[in-house]
């Protein structure tokens, strides 16, 4: 069990190196000087212009020699510090993510884990069921090969313009102050349900059709052919090519839950929704390297951890996994 | 299976719950700079009691009290800083911090503001403005002359601060400003820069000399200014991700001044989304007022969709800036005015306007003037020298200057032999611009000019003017003004004085280099304000050269998008006799381009029966 973790774990300290190392890289790598247009965008004229120059080169640690800022920017992130915000300026990047983490964690968790779990239900049981299969499956190819924004778009345009039952936009209503009162969380639930439909719509024609296609693989296989010629009722069959069939599925799903925090980027522009992904495309436009840096560094941070809860669950899920661990201990 | 079910259940009413509550609990922080503000601004008045620190009802801003805003705000507000131009949350000049004076520019008029009477001269080159009587800050201190002496000090060179904020151009003339008394303001000049010193009378913000001057030069410029403390007619009051709330200032000095409360007691600017997400809160009435620009609104206005703009027809809005191709004269072939002139030739700007703005905006006059300006064009050197759309003419025009095809690719080369590649630029997602720049490269390909379309991120597009490394690009900085002085100053801004900074400059981002035109600039500055003849002639000569040399080409009026509801506001501006035509605008720059005005006149709806 513990050589089991400690390779994780050393693969995980690895991964994360490598990937907060390119994350660090790529923004440096584009085009532009943002310290330029955050004085040009403040309108600030005449020659001590360069002195503000020199004080923002300063307060964002450019002026250093390259190796200088990679270890000042590892040292900032140990300490929590994901340094301040260019495009805006002056607020500290980590502020501005963790206002925007929890919509992301509330639209995108339940519309991933809903979506698989009922994807996965669905497939399982349109598969081999001969009606289903020539209905509602080429409705599940439809949905998983619409795009997210013109789902979105579609949505918003039926039910808020049209049918004027939801929002078009924000994250709560625009004439609420954010508290604890059932009118307020009634409001947030009121704008989340759209961006959620989008999105949970969407997968779920994915996670539906790979289910759909693993179950009949296994339902193929040797064992489950076996089984039948056992004698064994057709139920029990389906519900271990469902185990089987769970295994792949899970995997995919702890890689959708990493991206999570990268945010359903096209649904949160349509909805005008304020998590992460609505701010990587500001922090791009705006060549703000820290934002773009601590948003990343997010996405980073979620796949790993995500990853990780898997590898929790499969143990619990697959037994295999379990012999194989104690076989290596023992 | 059941134990995942279970799992799962679990996981997202978690998740559901650390949404809400996340966003729950930044609620006794966010309203407590209201209450902090409400009790000096309004020690009698109802708004104390709404902002508590800790609210059991939920604060919800009743509808037919609240004016919606939108189309400023590209990012979360992140400043209250009057001195951060581009930056500040929506109203920081014009709600609540206030300038001297208000500039029309649609009736060409000065509005003494917080000043009391027109500026007057008080000898050659003192200028005297009085203040008015009774000014207060919204903490209820008064607002006196000194307040005005400190913020016009904050930029001198040779001051405390050394601020390099943007009227420490007024410090090229300006010796030195005197409080007189409580509300007597000296400015003395050193010499007559007429033009220019209106321009920072209604752009300044008058900043509260007793919080300001404990602050240190980079918090003066880079401060975010939280809970700042202004004089106008509003007062922060919250924010968050998507929006900014201001709540109407009780003891607001202009109530009695005016004889005029504005109506809403509160607004809200809302954070741009993109523009489906205007547009639907434009059309679900969750938006009072949008500038934004949305394509094909005009079909809205005569739909019957209840969305009014300034004219009922085409162009349906008020001209506000003119689009201009930006050249950079320092890369080849553009250093050459016959290959800058056949370009000129070769855009139809008449497709920009139907085509890609389908009738929403004008074409350009050649001059550059806006209509508002009409009256400062040489129209019969216009006639002469003017340009429009004829590829013909285009073609004349390079083949006489030695452009030929040599290679048969359907492109022109140089004369020296050359391939000549340049590209159009504009931040990608600006898709009125990027249709525009279509149309110009296939205009240009057209006559033999291999001139392609490119979208960079905004942030390069505008690192790249910055910079000098662009082509060709679109921009339109070039704002209503109280005089054109401005918009001869962004055309011929003068790269060489006296170090040149990327990062400061203005306009002419080609760095186009011209002396003639230069000392007409000077010239143009020190013509007093309303010597109209005067302003003429040395505008008739900048003309000559802007037509002749073509630094850079006007093409289209960008417009002074507004689209506005009468379902809770009304009284809206509009060319309409009987109307008022104060701005439409929530901008930033543009509440005291008489935004402001427009907003005393807005009138509540009456509950209907």
């Amino acid at each position: 069990m513990r050589r089991y973790f400690g390779r994780k774990l050393l693969i995980y300290i690895l991964t994360f190196f490598i990937a907060v190392t390119v994350d660090w890289m790529i923004p440096r790598f584009m085009p532009g000087n943002p310290i330029t247009i955050l004085i040009s965008r403040a309108g600030l004229r005449g020659n001590a212009v360069s002195e503000m120059y020199t004080y923002y080169l300063d307060a964002f640690g450019l002026d250093l020699p390259i190796w200088k800022q990679y270890l000042s920017f590892w040292a900032a992130i140990l300490q929590g510090d994901l340094g301040t915000s260019i495009y805006l300026f002056p607020t500290p990047v980590k502020d501005v993510i963790l206002r925007a983490v929890p919509y992301d964690l509330a639209l995108l968790i339940p519309s991933t884990l809903l979506s698989w779990w009922a994807g996965n239900k669905f497939g399982a049981y349109a598969a081999r069921s001969k009606k289903l299969d020539n209905t509602l499956l080429p409705l599940g190819y439809i949905l998983t090969a619409t795009p997210y924004m013109w789902l979105g778009i579609l949505l918003a345009w039926v039910f808020a313009i049209v049918l004027g039952i939801f929002p078009v936009a924000g994250g709560f209503g625009f004439d609420l102050q954010p508290d604890l009162s059932w009118r307020f969380i009634g409001s947030l639930v009121h704008h989340w349900f759209l961006p959620f439909a989008s999105l949970f719509i969407v997968q779920f024609g994915g996670w539906a059709i790979g289910m759909r296609n693993l179950i009949i693989y296994e339902l193929e296989s040797d064992y489950s052919h076996y089984l039948e010629a056992l004698g064994a009722p057709r139920k029990l069959v389906r519900r271990y090519a469902f185990r089987n069939a769970m295994l792949p599925q899970l995997t995919g799903l702890a890689l959708s839950l990493g991206a999570v925090v990268a945010g359903a980027l096209a649904t949160e522009v349509v909805f005008g929704y304020p998590g992460i992904g609505y701010l990587i495309l500001q922090a791009i436009n705006n060549e703000d390297y820290f934002l773009i840096q601590g948003c990343f560094l997010f996405v980073v941070i979620g796949v790993l951890l995500a990853n990780f809860i898997i590898d929790v669950a499969y143990l619990i899920v697959d037994p295999r996994t379990r012999t194989g661990m104690q076989g290596g201990a023992g | 299976m059941k134990r995942t079910t279970i799992f799962l259940v679990v996981l997202v009413t978690l998740s559901l719950l650390l949404g809400a509550c996340q966003s729950a609990t930044q609620a006794p922080v966010k309203p407590a700079p209201a209450a902090t503000d409400a009790p000096a601004a309004a020690p009698t008045d109802a708004p104390v009691a709404e902002a508590p620190a800790v609210v059991d009802e939920p604060v919800a801003f009743e509808r037919s009290e609240t004016l919606y805003t939108s189309g400023t705000q590209w990012g979360p507000p992140s400043s209250w800083n009057p001195f951060n131009g581009g930056g500040y949350a929506m109203g920081t000049i014009g709600l609540v911090y206030e300038t001297l004076y208000i500039y029309d520019p649609l009736a060409d008029q000065f509005t003494p503001w917080l000043a009391a009477e027109d500026m007057k001269w008080a000898d050659d080159t003192t200028l005297e403005i009085k203040l008015r009587e009774g000014l207060t800050w919204s903490d209820g201190t008064p607002l006196t002359a000194d307040d005005v002496k400190f913020t016009f000090e904050l930029a001198d060179p040779n001051g405390t601060y050394k601020a390099s904020l943007n009227y420490i151009r007024l410090w090229n003339f300006l010796d030195s400003v005197e409080a007189v008394d409580d509300v007597t303001v000296h400015f003395k000049f050193n010499q007559t820069p007429y033009q220019e010193i209106g321009v920072f009378f209604y752009q300044t913000p008058i900043v509260p000399k007793h919080l300001w001057e404990s602050k240190d030069v980079a918090d003066i410029t880079g401060g975010a200014n939280e809970k700042g403390v202004g004089s106008g007619p509003y007062i922060f009051e919250s924010n968050d991700q998507s929006r900014q709330v201001l709540v109407r200032n009780e003891n607001w000095w202009g109530s009695e001044a005016f004889g005029k409360t504005p109506a809403p007691k509160r607004i809200v600017d809302i954070v741009n989304g993109s523009n489906n997400v205007a547009l639907g809160l434009v059309l679900q009435g969750g938006l009072d007022i949008s500038n934004n620009f949305l394509p094909g609104v005009a079909s809205l206005v005569e739909g019957g969709y209840g969305v009014q703009t300034y004219y009922d027809d085409a162009p349906y809005m008020i001209s506000a800036n003119v689009a201009t191709l930006i050249i950079n004269e320092q890369k080849k072939p553009l250093d050459d005015v016959n290959f800058r002139r056949a370009l000129a030739f070769a855009i139809n700007t008449r497709e920009i306007v139907e085509n890609d703005y389908t009738g929403l905006v004008r074409a350009a006059d050649p001059t550059g003037m806006m209509p508002t300006q009409d009256k400062y064009i040489d129209k019969e050197q216009l006639a002469e020298l003017g340009w429009t759309y004829d590829p013909e003419k285009a073609k004349q025009i390079l083949a006489d200057a030695g452009y030929k095809d040599l290679d048969s690719d359907g492109f022109v080369e140089a004369p020296d032999g050359s391939k000549i590649e340049l590209k159009v630029t504009c931040p990608s997602g600006w898709t009125d611009w990027m249709a525009a720049i279509q149309i110009i490269s296939k205009g240009a390909k057209a006559v033999g000019m291999n001139i392609e379309p490119d979208y960079p991120t905004q942030g390069a597009w505008r690192d790249a003017q910055l910079q000098g490394t662009f082509e060709l690009s679109i921009q339109n900085e070039a704002q209503m003004s109280s005089t054109i002085f401005n918009y001869y100053n962004w055309v011929f801004q003068n790269p060489a004085t006296p170090e040149h900074i990327s990062a400061a400059q203005f306009g002419n981002y080609g760095l186009y280099e011209n002396a003639e035109a230069f000392e007409l600039l000077n010239q143009l500055g020190s013509v007093p304000l309303g010597d109209d003849e005067a302003l003429k002639e040395v505008a008739s000569k900048l003309q000559k050269i802007t037509l002749t040399e073509m630094p850079t080409i006007p093409l289209w009026y960008n417009g002074m998008w507004a689209q506005y509801s009468n379902a809770v506001w009304t009284n809206w501006p509009s060319a309409a006799e009987d109307a008022n035509h104060y701005l439409p605008a929530s901008w930033r720059g543009y509440w005291n381009l008489s935004g402001i005005q427009m907003l005393l006149e807005l009138q509540p709806v009456p509950p209907q029966e």
